[in-house]
């Protein structure tokens, strides 16, 4: 499978999103200028995390209006597979491909620590290859990763299973306490209605190798080649 | 000629920020705050002549889009 990883000026997460894809799953991924207008035969989309343009004004708020984030808008619009992974995940929230918001961390501060994750629904090109009641050990990078969303969105959310991933013990219970930053309902990551868009904070790029202390990411971005792979196979037929 | 917008977060969204400098401005002594709302203060240069209705109403749309979130915040247009 071919993935398109965004570069944006302040990207720092867009090689280990290659690396991961290439060098340990041996797919094909390449990087892309923000200046980009078209993402040529990409079959996904992965926008990365870092700091897009300063995080000036607020976070994503400028990257959303690339010229390559014209052509993701048109991407996601026919179906295709977008993940946001941290600043990325800011960048698809402030384009409006994902409901809600994310702002500072409650406790101010910037929070970097390994933490543990609930997988609310393995029903998503996302989340596919996750066993049931497995817990993901994930590192999360951020200060501004609260997730906020108004009350009838929450409801929506919830109706639609539409939130993915959320901040739990390693138990994977859903405490206040292992709740990093804030977010409602411990919502570490959500999808679009069409569960053809999502994104999360935590960065599953940086734990998809055991040398790393954790290779749970990989589970991720494998849910995401399987859903590709059954696509490709089911055009050849 | 100016426009100022004053983006203040929507009351619903938690603010640490305001609570952090409220709780510090009770500290200092400073009795009687019942509330504090950090946001942000935009100032924009407009170019001499400008038609106030037609920056007002542009600044409008740009402050709805891109310079606020309507998702977590509210915003305040002036134009002088």
């Amino acid at each position: 499978m071919n993935f398109a990883v965004l570069q944006f000026p302040g990207s720092n997460c867009d090689q280990d999103a290659v690396h991961v894809l290439s060098n340990v799953l041996g797919h094909s991924a390449h990087l892309l200028w923000h200046k980009e207008p078209s993402l040529g035969n990409a079959d996904a989309v992965i926008v990365p995390g870092g700091f897009s343009y300063g995080d000036y004004l607020r976070t994503g708020a400028i990257a959303r209006f690339s010229p390559v984030m014209q052509a993701v808008q048109q991407f996601a619009a026919s179906g295709g597979l977008v993940l946001g992974i941290c600043n990325g995940f800011q960048i698809l929230c402030e384009a409006g491909l994902l409901p809600g918001a994310l702002v500072r961390n409650k406790s101010l501060q910037f929070r970097c620590e390994h933490i543990f994750l609930k997988t609310a629904t393995t029903d998503s090109p996302f989340t596919n290859k996750i066993p049931d009641g497995k817990v993901l050990h994930v590192p999360i990078a951020h200060g501004e990763g609260s997730y906020f969303a108004d009350a009838d969105t929450l409801a929506s959310l919830q109706a639609n299973n539409q939130i993915f991933w959320q901040y739990c013990t390693a138990a994977g219970e859903l405490t206040d306490d292992a709740n990093p930053n804030g977010s409602l309902l411990n919502i570490a990551g959500v999808c679009n209605t069409a569960r053809n868009v999502a994104g999360l904070m935590p960065h599953p790029e940086r734990a998809s190798e055991n040398l790393l202390g954790s290779d749970d990411g990989l589970l991720i971005f494998q849910s995401m080649i399987a859903v590709l792979e059954n696509k490709t196979a089911a055009k050849a037929a | 000629m100016k426009a100022k917008i004053i983006i203040t977060p929507k009351k619903a969204v938690v603010d640490p920020q305001g609570k952090t400098v409220q709780s510090a401005l009770e500290h200092m002594g400073y009795t009687g705050v019942v509330g504090v709302h950090v946001g942000k203060y935009i100032e924009v240069d407009l170019a001499p002549g400008t038609d106030a209705g037609a920056a007002r109403k542009a600044l409008d749309e740009a402050s709805h889009k891109f310079l606020s979130n309507p998702i977590i915040e509210d915003y305040r247009l002036e134009i002088e």
